[in-house]
């Protein structure tokens, strides 16, 4: 299908032979619908390199893209569609900028009366749709990678543990709690505490706007675990209304120690450690 | 079947469990600690176990019970060391261990069981 094609396809011949007008009649009517997002040359040089691996193409019908015959343009697409998927084009752009190519091509042939050139447009049209919806998927895989590396990096900022005091660590949670940064936050605490031989724990959820049973359940579980391991827990900033919602839901501390701010939670740290904290010059006094 | 050695220092016996626990050694432990604590009057047990890096619910219990065992002869247990993943899996398990004691690392759960024999008015670590 494609083999046959690079002799005798009249359209074929018609695009080499006139690659540079056809590639500059893409570019401009591609160029006004981008509203100077990218520079001209950019386009040129992205299109003149599709323009010509599409070349040796052009007689297919594009029924088969996936075949070994498309790799290097469907390798070109894909290159394209995750860059401009960085910059933010939207899909439907994308695309848009494959199929204005159609209308280049009808122009060209526009006004020649030959049935057979005819057909073959029709097919290169059909091959150009094929393409363009290549453009979407990979532009659907490209936001999903970013997506997934965005959400990775989140959960890896928002979970830092920070030392406080000798023996004292915090972890300052921000955010929504789920199941899973709320285990990455356990993991991550309970490894923190026998790095550095702590015997304390601050787990301060001023940053957390809502705190549900189950991840309650999950703040327990992290309290009980660092227990286990001989560290004492403290939660400390529950704000008002997650204070009401605690008792609302029915939620047990039990034994746990909450204190209202992180500095309440400290103190009270340093306190079971038997360190008191003294402005200067009082001593004397007291 | 392997053995956990178990080794007296002054009034402490300390069990540090290097080995992969099977259930028969569990069992073959909590009988040499009893006979080991009422032949030498301990009035502390640490069981270190550190170098654990696998338990299920068989030896999340074995500790509860060991506590228990030791209390019947007014001896103090502190285990010592629990890794992170073994902590998280002890409380999936649903096990909180009751009334064991726990500190990070050996030489803290020495320290606990010192500040409870002061409390008792006994002399640190001084066999009786």
């Amino acid at each position: 299908m494609v083999g046959e094609a690079e002799h005798g396809h009249r359209l074929t011949e018609l695009l080499r032979s006139n690659t540079d007008a056809l590639v500059a009649a893409w570019v401009e009517a591609v160029a006004t619908t981008l509203r100077g997002r990218t520079t001209g040359a950019e386009l040129e040089r992205d299109f003149r390199e599709l323009f010509t691996s599409l070349l040796p193409v052009a007689s297919g019908d594009g029924r088969d893209l996936s075949g070994h015959a498309y790799a290097e343009l469907r390798s070109l697409l894909g290159d394209l569609s995750r860059s401009r998927a960085r910059q933010n084009f939207s899909p439907s752009e994308t695309a848009s900028s494959v199929f204005a190519l159609k209308r280049v091509v009808f122009e060209l042939v526009n006004g020649q009366d030959d049935a057979e050139l005819f057909r073959q447009v029709l097919s290169f049209s059909t091959l150009l749709d094929g393409l363009g919806l290549l453009t979407f998927e990979a532009y659907a895989r490209a936001r999903e990678e970013i997506i997934k590396e965005q959400s990775e990096q989140l959960l890896e900022l928002t979970t830092p543990v920070v030392k406080l005091w000798e023996g004292v660590l915090a972890v300052p949670l921000v955010g929504t709690l789920d199941s899973a940064r709320t285990q990455v936050v356990m993991e991550k605490l309970l490894e923190a505490l026998v790095e550095t031989g702590s015997e304390h724990a601050i787990i301060d959820i001023t940053g957390v706007l809502a705190v549900d049973t189950q991840v309650a359940q999950h703040l327990l579980k992290t309290v009980v675990a660092a227990r286990l391991m001989g560290a004492e827990c403290t939660i400390s900033g529950i704000r008002p209304q997650i204070a009401q919602t605690i008792v609302a839901l029915g939620i047990e501390f039990g034994d746990i120690a909450t204190k209202a701010t992180l500095a309440d939670a400290l103190r009270h740290a340093l306190r079971r450690d038997g360190v008191e904290v003294v402005r200067k010059g009082e001593r004397g006094a007291l | 079947m392997e053995r956990v050695p178990i080794l007296k220092i002054g009034g402490v016996l300390l069990v540090s469990i290097q080995i992969d626990l099977q259930d028969q050694s569990v069992l073959a432990l909590q009988e040499d600690l009893a006979e080991k604590i009422s032949a030498t009057g301990a009035h502390g047990v640490v069981i270190d176990i550190s170098a654990v890096e696998i338990v299920d619910s068989f030896i999340g219990r074995m500790f509860a019970t060991i506590a228990s065992i030791s209390r019947l002869f007014d001896a103090d247990t502190v285990v010592v060391g629990m890794r992170p993943a073994v902590a998280i899996t002890l409380v999936e398990l649903g096990l909180t261990l009751g009334g064991v004691r726990t500190a990070l690392d050996l030489e803290r759960g020495m320290r606990i069981l010192e500040n409870i024999g002061r409390e008792r008015g006994r002399t640190g670590l001084e066999a009786r």
